[in-house]
């Protein structure tokens, strides 16, 4: 839930010789003794194809747990999007809930309900449902607040580093004053302040930028510290002059020429700021700060079952709490496998 | 040496400032202070009276500059929710918060340091595979979640344990302490480790990281061929000079644990400042939000300046550059 | 005549890749008696360093040695386990990287390292050892050792760094100096100060060198033989006179063509054209074929052997045919 200190690598340095560079296919003949083919071996697909036989693509195949949890993310991806086509029940639709039907445990379970396969909470409502559109919710939330994250940051950090002097101080100075504090802490306070100053309005759709907001600006600072270290780099350089002297127009040359050159570590940021946007939405939620229990997501649901886990009604915070720890695992992992693949030390 | 602590004391002061800035913002234009004060059918005549009275209508750096007054005399307002002096219900909280952070703290470091070493050092063993997946899974999971787990494996399960509150506490002064009790120890078991399972997950990540690139320097090459022991390169060259570095990241790791607290608390019900924080925030209670807002940044920076004195003295390099400067 | 310290016979080193295995020393033999020096020189990734690492036993996973013996007096040792390895090197085999300034722990001071070196070899106690460190020190030429044992590196210039890194590598007196570009990051002012001591310091003890560089300058005055190494293998090797001035292997004569002197009259440099081949295209036959002038079928096909030429031996078709015609 802290930001991770930049670029330490976390695994192993691995003994590559070869880097991505065309000559490494050429090898006509194999040191150990006969020669592997008579042609060279080229990459034996077309260009457009290519790509997979590239290092990246080669790490990803080589290890199971990548892939697993790269095809987890997928699958859970595209079961929460398709929440209102596949889920049993509507978990929204307040008028459909019954509070007979509350506490019911497992289907599988005595006095379980076929209707319910993983039972209901305290208010009726399907658990299975309720995960599948607070997975939704929660998807969304991390996706929208990590984009304006991207946004805010790369914009900030390209200003930053192109302009220099007093816009660089100002920037680079709100940045070290945000990153005294932990993400969590700025992202609660956001989100409290604008739900102090919300109170008064009745917005329920409101607490989904609520949320975006707060945790879109609470990890912002990443982004853009580490754009601004590219552009001052690629400042510098011959063809961003050049392009100055031509008159294009600086927004022009930071968003067409520099900005190019900073996806690779952006993208990476993105992911592992991915992992964190979940988190930090399921315990903004869990806190009660976050989506209510009428549109729940999985941190809100693990509040609510947490208050039934002494009274034996497990299924209420097991299954939330499964899921939840499932799709940050994933996304962790996959975070971690890019961050490793594209850093060129360990190449 | 001096100028170095005169510079870094004047940025704090800036971060300070500007933090106080947020927070007089907060407590004065968020919400109404009159209207929170009052009940419903006070006159407006009154109201307008009150404003007065509170100096409310006093030009904005006046207010500001009285509110850093207030602030430095610990005066924080009174609390909308509880009709409590703020300050009063803090030194009431901090305890409980602060010995849970130092037993969080204990737990991260003791641990945290010794796997991030052996990790770094027996890379491809078993052990170091179980280290890893540990620490995995301690930083991808939420702290609320593995709390909850721990809660239920060790308390409705096994009974071993207390599912929430501090236990009994002795008082000492004002402070009151649950480690000269049994249960108070007890009650502190889970929450230390829910708390501190992150940072400790932290830690060895970084310490382990640290130790695998000191271990490919030329340092440590050379070491090598000059046939000094494994003992010797692990435990002498390459752990001091993976700690010295390592050493401050971690002391401002630590300082985050008051924040991570909030969290922890809420899952125990621990009354401390991170549980009284989360009600403020729930019920809109500026004044208890600004002074908590204060009070962690005030700790914060005091621990960044802290742990850059400190890093200044340890590392021979620094050291001596500034002695000749 | 006496035993040579070091005898290497055809060494091979690899590296285990995605797509096999990636030969960076190929075959490599050669001996050096004590008290000589033998230069080995070579382009970048010609396998000089690999081949100073892998008589040292400190090649880096999952590089390691596939074929050949070394020998250390008479005695192997690249089959040694790790541990009795480790008590070779320092004592019997001292090495000395290329910038003195990471090779020496910036948080230890200098004297402590060396006093560590000497204890770990040998049962001299704490005082005695510091005695024996301050003595070096001062052979190396550091002014005041006394006093300043107790700095720290980043207190030193480079050179004298150098110089406490040579004192290290030989504090615990080994029969075998490897020297890995011992100069390439220093000062060109400092360089011949730093040769000019290896070479006093290694001369007193009867230490036998091996300096590995790409500075054919610092061979030519350091160095009693020469090995020149091409794509993993030796090209030539010989007494340093003959290698310079009379070279056999095309490839030794281009390297002293591009060498500009003051005698030199030609309006440009003489380049060998092309580079050195990547280790994963490594020609068939002769690896220097592709850039011979002199190449014909043979070399194409077969690889040469090290034939002799003169007090020197080079592996060309050459100089087979020459000897073969000549004699």
């Amino acid at each position: 839930m802290s930001e991770h200190p930049p670029v330490i690598p976390q695994a192993e340095p691995k003994a590559r010789l070869s880097g991505t560079s065309p000559d490494e296919s050429d090898l006509t003949r194999s040191r150990i003794g006969a020669p592997l083919a008579s042609v060279s071996h080229r990459s034996v697909r077309d260009d457009g194809w290519r790509w997979l036989d590239s290092d990246l693509v080669y790490s990803f195949t080589r290890s199971k747990l990548v892939m697993a949890a790269a095809l987890l993310t997928v699958l859970m991806l595209g079961a929460a999007l398709l929440a209102p086509l596949i889920a049993p029940h509507d978990p929204y639709d307040l008028k459909s809930l019954s509070l007979l039907d509350a506490n019911t445990p497992p289907a599988w379970e005595q006095g379980g309900d076929a209707r319910f396969p993983l039972g209901t909470d305290d208010q009726g409502r399907d658990i299975l449902s309720t995960i599948l559109y607070g997975t939704r919710s929660s998807l969304l939330i991390s996706l929208t607040a990590v984009l304006l994250a991207t946004g805010l940051g790369v914009a900030l950090g390209l200003w930053a580093g192109y302009a220099g002097g007093r816009v660089d101080a100002v920037i680079m100075r709100a940045a070290d004053v945000q990153l005294t504090f932990p993400a969590i802490l700025t992202a609660l306070l956001i989100d409290g302040v604008m739900l102090a100053v919300v109170r008064n309005t009745t917005l329920e759709a409101g607490k989904f930028w609520v949320l975006v907001i707060s945790i879109g600006l609470a990890y912002w600072v990443q982004y853009a510290r580490t754009v601004r270290g590219v552009t001052l780099v690629e400042r510098n350089k011959e063809y961003v002059e050049a392009a100055r002297l031509i008159g294009l127009r600086p927004v022009k040359i930071m968003f067409q020429h520099i900005l190019p050159n900073v996806l690779g570590p952006v993208l990476v940021i993105a992911t592992i700021n991915l992992a964190l946007a979940i988190i930090t939405e399921a315990t903004l939620s869990f806190l009660g700060v976050g989506l209510p229990p009428t549109e729940p997501s999985l941190g809100t649901m693990i509040q609510i079952g947490n208050r039934y886990l002494f009274s034996g009604s497990w299924w209420m915070v097991a299954f939330p709490g499964f899921t939840l720890a499932l799709l940050a695992l994933a996304v962790n992992l996959l975070g971690d496998w890019l961050r490793d693949a594209l850093n060129p030390k360990l190449r | 040496m001096l100028a170095f602590a005169i510079r870094r004391l004047f940025e704090a002061l800036l971060v300070m400032i500007t933090v106080a800035l947020l927070a007089f913002v907060l407590f004065r234009y968020v919400g109404d202070p009159v209207n929170q004060m009052v009940g419903q059918d006070t006159s407006l005549e009154d109201r307008l009276k009150l404003r007065h009275e509170l100096g409310l209508d006093d030009p904005v750096l006046v207010q500001f500059a009285r509110f850093i007054a207030n602030a430095a005399t610990l005066n924080f307002g009174i609390s909308y929710q509880m009709k409590q002096p703020v300050i009063s219900i803090i030194s009431d909280r901090l305890p409980a918060t602060i010995e849970l952070a130092l037993a969080a703290a204990l737990i991260a470091v003791a641990l945290g340091i010794p796997m991030g070493v052996y990790t770094g050092i027996h890379r491809d063993s078993w052990l170091s595979k179980v280290f890893l997946t540990v620490s995995l899974v301690g930083i991808s999971l939420p702290t609320f979640l593995i709390g909850i787990l721990l809660i239920y494996v060790f308390s409705v399960w096994l009974h071993l344990l207390p599912t929430f509150g501090r236990g009994e506490v002795v008082s000492i002064g004002f402070w009151r302490t649950g480690l000269l009790t049994v249960s108070g120890l007890k009650a502190l078991i889970l929450p230390a480790i829910t708390l501190g399972l992150f940072q400790m997950t932290l830690v060895t990540r970084l310490v382990r990281a640290e130790m695998l690139e000191v271990l490919r320097t030329d340092y440590i090459k050379f070491a090598r061929a000059r046939g000094l022991s494994e003992r010797a390169i692990n435990f002498g060259h390459a752990l001091k000079n993976t700690l010295v570095p390592v050493i401050t990241v971690i002391g401002l790791q630590l300082g985050s644990i008051v924040a991570f607290a909030i969290i922890t608390e809420t899952v125990f019900q621990w009354p401390g400042m991170g549980l009284m924080f989360i009600q403020a925030v729930q019920h809109a209670d500026i004044p208890v939000m600004a002074a908590y807002l204060m009070l962690v940044a005030f700790l914060f920076v005091l621990i960044n300046f802290i742990v850059d004195l400190v890093y200044v003295r340890i590392d021979p390099r620094i050291r001596i550059l500034r002695r000749a400067a | 005549m006496a035993e040579p310290v070091l005898s290497v016979r055809d060494l091979k080193v690899g590296f285990p890749i995605r797509r096999g295995t990636l030969v960076a020393v190929d075959g490599v033999s050669f001996d050096i008696a004590a008290g000589e020096v033998l230069g080995v020189v070579g382009e970048s990734g010609a396998g000089k360093s690999l081949t100073g690492a892998a008589v040292i036993g400190l090649i880096e996973p999952p590089g390691r040695i596939m074929a050949g013996t070394v020998q250390l007096s008479g005695r192997r040792i690249d089959d040694l386990s790790p541990e009795e390895m480790r008590k070779v090197r320092g004592r019997r085999i001292g090495m000395v990287f290329q910038d003195p300034l990471t090779s020496l722990n910036p948080l230890y001071r200098i004297g402590d390292q060396i006093v560590e070196t000497i204890r770990t070899h040998t049962g001299l106690s704490e005082r005695k050892a510091r005695e024996r460190a301050i003595a070096l020190l001062q052979e190396a030429g550091i002014p005041g050792a006394r006093a300043r044992i107790d700095s720290y590196p980043h207190e030193f210039s480079g050179g004298m760094r150098q110089r406490v890194v040579l004192a290290l590598a030989l504090c615990a007196e080994p029969d075998l100096l490897i020297a890995d570009e011992p100069t390439t990051a220093l000062d060109v002012s400092i360089q011949a100060q730093i040769i000019a001591l290896l070479k006093r310091l290694c001369r007193e003890r009867g230490t036998a060198v091996m300096l590995i560089t790409h500075d054919m300058g610092v061979i030519a005055e350091t160095a009693d033989r020469v090995a020149v190494m091409y794509a993993g293998r030796i090209a030539e090797i010989g007494p340093v006179r003959e290698v310079v001035q009379s070279p056999h292997h095309p490839y030794t004569k281009g390297l002293m063509g591009a060498i500009p002197t003051v005698a030199t009259q030609a309006e440009r440099l003489v380049q060998i054209p092309g580079s050195m081949p990547r280790l994963t295209a490594i020609p068939a036959g002769c690896a220097f074929h592709p850039r011979c002038p002199h190449a014909f079928d043979r070399c194409r096909r077969e690889r040469p052997e090290r034939m002799p030429a003169g007090a020197s031996e080079a592996a060309c078709w050459l100089v087979a045919e020459t000897a073969g015609a000549g004699a």
